[in-house]
């Protein structure tokens, strides 16, 4: 939809001086300014010393999640966890493939405080080493997921039109294949055990949900009147998209992406324990859990650990988001 | 009404036709199904050609498609590589999965809707921070370890219930596996309850009914539940679909012969017209549901009309 532009865009003229020409001395100029397009109608938030400045809906959020104990609790996990899956020798420095029969399944005994499992691996070692392959995938396929679902979803969603239509067509078509179905189909007839495949699947499965976000909150913030006043100003769509709604859109994509994060985690180790995703001699809590689960009543030592390690990064992550969101989305309070 | 119904099924026909081709594509493209017929053996060249030819393998993959599809249509899915029909299967399998799908939303939504609604009423205090705690501990423990975990404590040490389930799997079996299945969803049906409650009890209209005298239950239930449940409604709408698709994994942890239990071994074998047709049948029950869902918006809230 190309549009006749009888004027030359205002290249020199920056936005924000712009603003203020059309709506001189005017609070809601501020607001605009600002780029905080979730504060109008809230009025001033209550507390803190900067309060009387106006804030980004940015630096609110930022001012919201240092006081937040959720938060803290779960980045400082996070952390962790990122930290031993680079190197996961600081805190573990055996060797995760190196077993030995003899002690096949024995309990915790010193300097092997997990004990060990069927095959005679020190179970802590694996435990340590299994973060590597979640954190990557959890990491590498929300980066994805988000880049390809924001980017579609958004243009989407600013052009509208056929693409708009066809992509929710599309969209339509990935959410009628179950998940972990669509996994067992797609995966089964890759041999790789990497983490690539399984990343490649979960991007495939998961921008649907991401894109529709995306969408919708391009659509509503292309209805705000900076951006049509923007508009009137001859700005074009590349700016436009940019520096007006690209900023005011992306918060609740960032809320929705850090939560899929956790869940993708937990997909990953779902897809592993079915058979399909990770392989040894990738080591990954997946497959730990699905070799143990065999000998829960006989060491359930191998499977708790393992778990609890999983289900400890999925909280984290999923905590992460809840507290994203709690601060980007004031109306929950 | 009648109008809108025939839209929608309309709506749904690209939708089906993209979700199975997909199906199909990884199937029958990605994957040999002919060379999987013959195990580790290299198959012989004209055998193998003749075989192809007689399923129909020869031709190029959008023919085999509407093939398949035509024969779909009049009821034929095939037989599986072992000679049984692919419809005998799904008559011994879906019922089981259809009880244990019944069992799991039950469950979620009984016990969902209900802690939602009592913490969603009593914000803040002690009993909605423990119940927003739990679910969110629940959330994070993915269905394959609090499985295992619950089928060996409830099962195994505790002797409750038996810990696996006969093959005829009758609703007292599965109620154990029912539970586990419906955790995560019912973790989500609280908090969404949960939310949607505490929005609406501040909207004036709960004002009013408060001040006109209604009692406590008569106000919770036709004024604030009634409001709040749209939300509620998709969620389980669109679960129906993921709870039998999810299934696989607690199918095989409690052993359970149902559409999980057959997909994996189809899968397992490359037994490809197993794999599209149940797959098949598993999109039109996700997207049925979410016409009924649909459909029930207008029952919650009659402003909602179809034009």
């Amino acid at each position: 939809m190309p549009e006749p532009e009888p004027y030359p865009e205002p290249r020199a003229v920056d936005p924000q001086p712009a603003m203020d020409a059309i709506t001189p001395g005017d609070g809601g100029a501020m607001t605009l300014a600002t780029g905080d397009a979730r504060s109008l109608g809230e009025g001033p938030l209550p507390g803190g010393p900067g309060s009387a400045k106006s804030r980004s809906l940015w630096s609110d959020a930022w001012h919201d999640l240092r006081r937040n104990p959720v938060f803290l609790i779960s980045a400082l996990v996070i952390v962790f966890l990122v930290l031993i899956a680079i190197r996961p020798g600081l805190i573990a420095s055996g060797n995760p493939l190196q077993c030995d029969l003899a002690k096949a399944q024995e309990g915790s005994q010193p300097g092997h405080p997990f004990g060990f499992d069927t095959q005679g691996c020190d179970v802590y070692t694996r435990t340590v080493h299994g973060a590597r392959a979640s954190i990557a995938v959890g990491i590498c396929a929300t980066a994805g997921a988000t880049l390809l679902g924001s980017v579609l979803g958004g243009l989407a969603g600013f052009f509208g039109g056929w693409w708009d239509a066809l992509l929710s067509r599309i969209a339509d078509i990935f959410f009628g294949i179950p998940i972990i179905l669509g996994g067992l189909v797609f995966l089964s007839v890759v041999t790789s055990g990497s983490v690539w495949p399984v990343v490649g699947f979960i991007v495939l499965l998961g921008w649907p949900q991401i894109s529709r976000i995306a969408r919708g909150s391009v659509v509503t913030a292309k209805q705000n009147d900076y951006v049509q006043a923007a508009r009137a100003l001859g700005a074009g769509n590349r700016r436009m998209l940019l520096r007006h709604i690209a900023p005011n859109a992306v918060a609740p994509v960032i809320v929705v992406a850090t939560i899929a994060l956790g869940t993708y985690i937990a997909l990953e180790a779902t897809l592993s324990f079915v058979g399909v995703g990770l392989k040894p001699p990738t080591v990954s809590w997946g497959i730990d859990i699905s070799n143990a689960s065999v000998q829960i009543r006989n060491a359930p030592h191998m499977l708790l650990w393992p778990a609890g390690a999983l289900s400890i990064t999925v909280l984290a992550f999923i905590m992460l988001g809840d507290a994203v969101r709690d601060a980007l989305d004031p109306k929950l309070r | 009404m009648g109008r809108y119904v025939i839209r929608r099924l309309l709506q749904m026909i690209p939708v089906f036709i993209g979700s199975t081709f997909l199906i199909f594509f990884m199937v029958y493209a990605l994957g040999d199904p002919v060379a999987a017929l013959f195990g580790d053996k290299a198959p012989d060249p004209a055998t193998a050609a003749r075989i192809r030819k007689d399923l129909y393998l020869d031709e190029p993959l959008w023919k085999q498609y509407l093939h398949y599809m035509g024969q779909i249509l009049t009821g034929d899915f095939g037989t599986a590589f072992n000679g049984q029909k692919v419809t005998e299967l799904m008559a011994s399998a879906f019922p089981v999965t259809l009880r244990l799908t019944i069992v799991a939303l039950l469950f979620e939504i009984v016990v969902g809707i209900v802690l939602g609604v009592l913490s969603g009423l009593r914000r803040g205090r002690s009993l909605d921070t423990s119940v927003l705690l739990i679910t969110l501990i629940v959330v994070s423990i993915p269905t394959f370890v609090s499985g295992y975990v619950l089928q060996f404590l409830i099962g195994v040490k505790w002797g409750v219930v038996t810990p696996a389930v006969s093959p005829y799997a009758p609703f007292g079996e599965l109620i154990l596996p029912g539970v586990v299945l419906a955790l995560t969803s019912l973790a989500y049906v609280t908090r969404l309850t949960r939310t949607t409650i505490a929005e609406n009890s501040r909207a004036d209209y709960i004002r009013t009914a408060v001040a006109k005298g209604l009692p406590r239950h008569r106000l919770v239930t036709r004024h604030l539940l009634r409001n709040s449940l749209i939300p509620v409604v998709t969620f389980i709408g669109t679960d129906v679909g993921a709870l039998m698709g999810g299934a696989i994994v607690t199918e095989r942890i409690f052993n359970i012969h149902g559409v999980g239990y057959q997909l994996y071994q189809g899968i397992l074998r490359q037994n490809s017209p197993t794999v599209v047709g149940f797959v098949t049948i598993l999109v039109i029950v996700f997207l049925l549901a979410n016409l009924l869902v649909d459909l029930l918006y207008a029952v919650l809230d009659p402003r909602i009309r179809y034009a």
